[in-house]
């Protein structure tokens, strides 16, 4: 790791970060603004995420990636290779195992603990641009408590649908407060961002951070006669036979077969070595 | 019910070089309730402009026109306004609608604007239509396309839907058959017996003479050019 | 009885040119009143300082408070207004596409209004949402239809639908009619006047169209470079106009 200094950033601007983090985190769901930088991965494949994770690793930390609750897809192995080479700091695939994870799209089905920071991956952190596009206007309509038009988009969904289809991305309200997109976690996921664990989250392209402390409260939003439904597909996961976790379709021929199994492999596995 | 004292009027017409245009000077006019007064005079004496400024359709150039207690030339427009829809009630010549309305609905508005039922204030504007002898056909048809006769009919039933305390007028027999001209003459009677003060506009004499309590001859009121 | 507004020493200054100056009036509850002059009169300038989308040079803007009655609503907190602005006020747009979101449903367009003051049940706002569209005679079927897919009548009378469905006491409208087809607009003010009647509504309509506000206000304003050059009943300053530039307004207009 010669030439870069611990975890990439320099101590400026991992200072920087941390003071956007702390601001979130005493502004739970609030978006704060930071000076994002370019890092040697494109848009998209994580930046704020990386960003933010960068600034809370500590030698000590051992570090977790996933994509997708995977720990072996391209996303989170370049993310893991990369902070190993930058920090030297542990990694680990076991979510138990971990102080640090990074993660995109999921959140592990192994409950977290006050000794775990969970880092998000935002794409887009704004969870009023579906109706509106001015960021002056989501803005105030932040500061004021304007929330209407989410429900417009819940509404949308009903009179389309016939129920609120909103699978992922499922917009929370945190602490009563600010209006947040979870990031494109499945709406199964919604409950467990109630977590001992704080949870940052990191827009990298749109230069966003903001947090859920532990223990804060976040309620997904619904209508009294439509109320909010995580919904768990009717099956138990192929591998593990978890009854419990989200599960991913996974096509096993070219014949139309296909099997249900744990989209967190880590769970998957370790049940698997706990009935073997 | 109605005091007239001092009234002039004027028009400066200032698209034609600020020309000043004097009709009527020092008038004056009192109609106790249940009285019927109508405007005499030859054409252009100034009775059309007479009827319209009683209504607070043309500014008062100076005097007093006193309705129902409020005096048109210092009340605000929204007194005036309330005036009109509880106390003051006038038949022009010509009807003017908003295109789609029914009839029915035309004669019934008055009604509904005093907050009346709607229920009832239609029940009255059938019964109304029915004696001045619109054909039912009509009733949920537009005035607009009706015949000028009809037309009139379905004004001068407007104009008798809410028993106004003050009544105006302006040829309401115009255009009409003998027997519909009856029909609206016995109207006229009948808001008389109840009380209203009524001025009227009325070339037919026969009818002036059976309604009008009293002449005013609105030409002594011309201002004499020198 | 207490005007529902009461508006005084109005001014909007462009640099040097006049937007309005000096503009004041009272509206009393059930009013229409009627703002009429040329493009660039001031009377879109007038409506915007009246309804909190532009900031006046100076002046007041006296509002009748459902809950403090009279309060001025220019030296109100942003968020005070903007809650008058989906509550106790409408504003009707020209060009309904500002009016109107028309990426959502005719139902969510009018439910929206419910939902920005807490309705939470869906039952309640859709069937809100269908008792609004069939009062402003839109087919029910069409609630879930986007507005792109309506004439233009309809995206209008669908705007007047999510402007009125929160109760409003005062509305703002900006030539409803224009850019519509003579039958259509003659429809569209038919419903309004209904409309108007039948919730007391008390409304300022800023229009060209001397027609319209005969059939709609009950008052009228006219403005010239800005200045109210003549007020009164409706029907009397289109009868008898006082000032010269009025008595050029009314004898402009053709004929039918």
């Amino acid at each position: 790791m010669t030439g870069y200094n611990f975890a990439y950033l320099d101590e400026q601007t991992k200072r920087m970060i941390r003071r956007a983090i702390l601001k979130g985190v005493a502004i739970p769901g609030y978006q704060v603004p930071f000076a994002s930088r370019e890092m040697p991965m494109p848009y998209g494949w994580g930046t704020g995420g990386v960003q933010v994770s960068a600034a809370v690793l500590t030698p000590d930390d051992r570090f977790k990636v996933i994509d997708q609750g995977s720990d072996d897809t391209t996303n989170a192995v370049s993310i893991r290779k990369f902070f190993q080479k930058v920090t030297d700091v542990e990694t680990t695939e076991r979510t138990c195992a971990a102080t640090v994870i990074q993660t995109r799209h999921r959140i592990p089905e192994t409950p977290l603990t006050e000794d775990q920071i969970l880092v998000y991956q935002v794409p887009i952190p704004e969870p009023l641009r579906f109706l509106e596009p001015r960021e002056t206007e989501t803005r105030k309509m932040h500061a004021l408590e304007e929330y209407g038009l989410m429900h417009v988009k819940l509404y949308e969904d009903i009179a389309r649908n016939g129920a609120i289809s909103t699978a992922y991305a499922y917009p929370v309200q945190v602490h009563d407060r600010y209006m947040m997109d979870p990031s494109p976690i499945p709406k199964f996921d919604n409950p467990k961002l109630e977590s001992p664990a704080i949870q940052l989250f990191g827009a990298g392209r749109e230069q966003r951070i903001y947090a859920v402390p532990p223990y804060t409260q976040v309620v997904s939003l619904d209508f009294e006669d439509y109320p909010f439904d995580p919904s768990k597909a009717e099956r138990p996961c192929a591998l593990c036979g978890a009854t419990d976790s989200y599960l991913d379709e996974v096509i096993t021929d070219d014949r139309g077969g296909c099997m249900f199994v744990c989209s967190d492999t880590d769970y998957c596995a370790e049940r698997r070595g706990e009935a073997a | 019910m109605i005091s007239v004292s001092g009234l002039s009027k004027s028009f400066t017409l200032h698209t034609q070089g600020g020309a000043v245009l004097s009709v009527l000077q020092n008038a004056s006019l009192t109609v106790a309730p249940g009285e019927c007064v109508a405007l005499t005079g030859e054409s252009g004496s100034g009775k059309s402009t007479l009827m319209r400024i009683l209504y607070g359709n043309y500014l008062a150039g100076g005097g007093r026109v006193v309705i129902g207690g409020t005096d048109l030339t210092r009340a605000a427009p929204h007194r005036i306004i309330s005036l009109r829809r509880e106390t003051l009630g006038y038949v022009s010549q010509f009807l003017r609608v908003v295109p789609r309305v029914p009839a029915v609905e035309v004669v019934a508005e008055p009604l509904l604007a005093l907050g009346v039922d709607e229920a009832a204030a239609l029940d009255r504007a059938r019964r109304l239509l029915t004696r001045l002898r619109v054909p039912e056909p009509l009733w949920s048809l537009s005035p607009t396309t009706f015949s000028g006769g009809e037309q009139q009919r379905v004004n001068i039933a407007r104009g008798f839907a809410h028993a106004y305390p003050v009544l105006l007028l302006d040829e309401p027999t115009a255009s009409l058959d003998a027997v519909n001209r009856d029909t609206v003459l016995q109207l006229i009677e009948e808001a008389k017996t109840g009380g209203a003060a009524i001025v009227g506009i009325f070339h037919d004499a026969a009818a002036r003479a059976r309604v009008a309590d009293r002449e005013v001859d609105v030409s002594q009121f011309t201002p004499r050019t020198s | 009885m207490t005007p529902i507004l009461q508006v005084g020493g109005l001014t909007k200054r462009y640099g040097r040119h006049i937007g309005c100056l000096d503009v004041g009036f009272r509206l009393f509850p059930g009013e229409v009143m009627g703002v009429v002059g040329e493009s660039g009169s001031g009377k879109s300038t007038l409506l915007s300082c009246l309804a909190g989308l532009l900031t006046p040079d100076a002046g007041e803007v006296i509002f009748d408070t459902r809950a403090e009655g009279p309060r001025d609503t220019l030296t109100m907190s942003d968020p005070e207004r903007r809650m008058l602005g989906r509550t106790d006020w409408a504003f009707v747009h020209q060009n309904p596409r500002d009016g109107l979101r028309m990426r959502v449903s005719a139902g969510g367009n009018v439910g929206e209004r419910l939902m920005a003051v807490g309705a939470k049940r869906y039952g309640t706002i859709r069937s809100a949402a269908e008792d609004w569209l069939s009062r402003v005679e839109i087919d029910v079927s069409r609630i879930d239809d986007r507005p792109a897919a309506f004439s233009g009548g309809m995206q209008q009378r669908l705007q007047i639908a999510r402007n009125l469905v929160s109760g409003p006491r005062l509305v703002f409208m900006d030539e409803p009619t224009g850019g519509l087809d003579v039958s259509v607009q003659a429809r569209l003010l038919d419903l309004l006047r209904g409309l108007v009647r039948r919730m007391g509504l008390s409304a300022i309509v800023v229009t060209h169209d001397l027609a319209v506000v005969r059939l709609l206000a009950d008052r009228i304003m006219v403005m010239k470079d800005g200045r109210v050059v003549e007020t009164g009943l409706a029907d009397q300053v289109l009868d008898d106009p006082q000032h010269a530039y009025t008595q050029l307004l009314v004898s402009s207009v053709l004929q039918v």
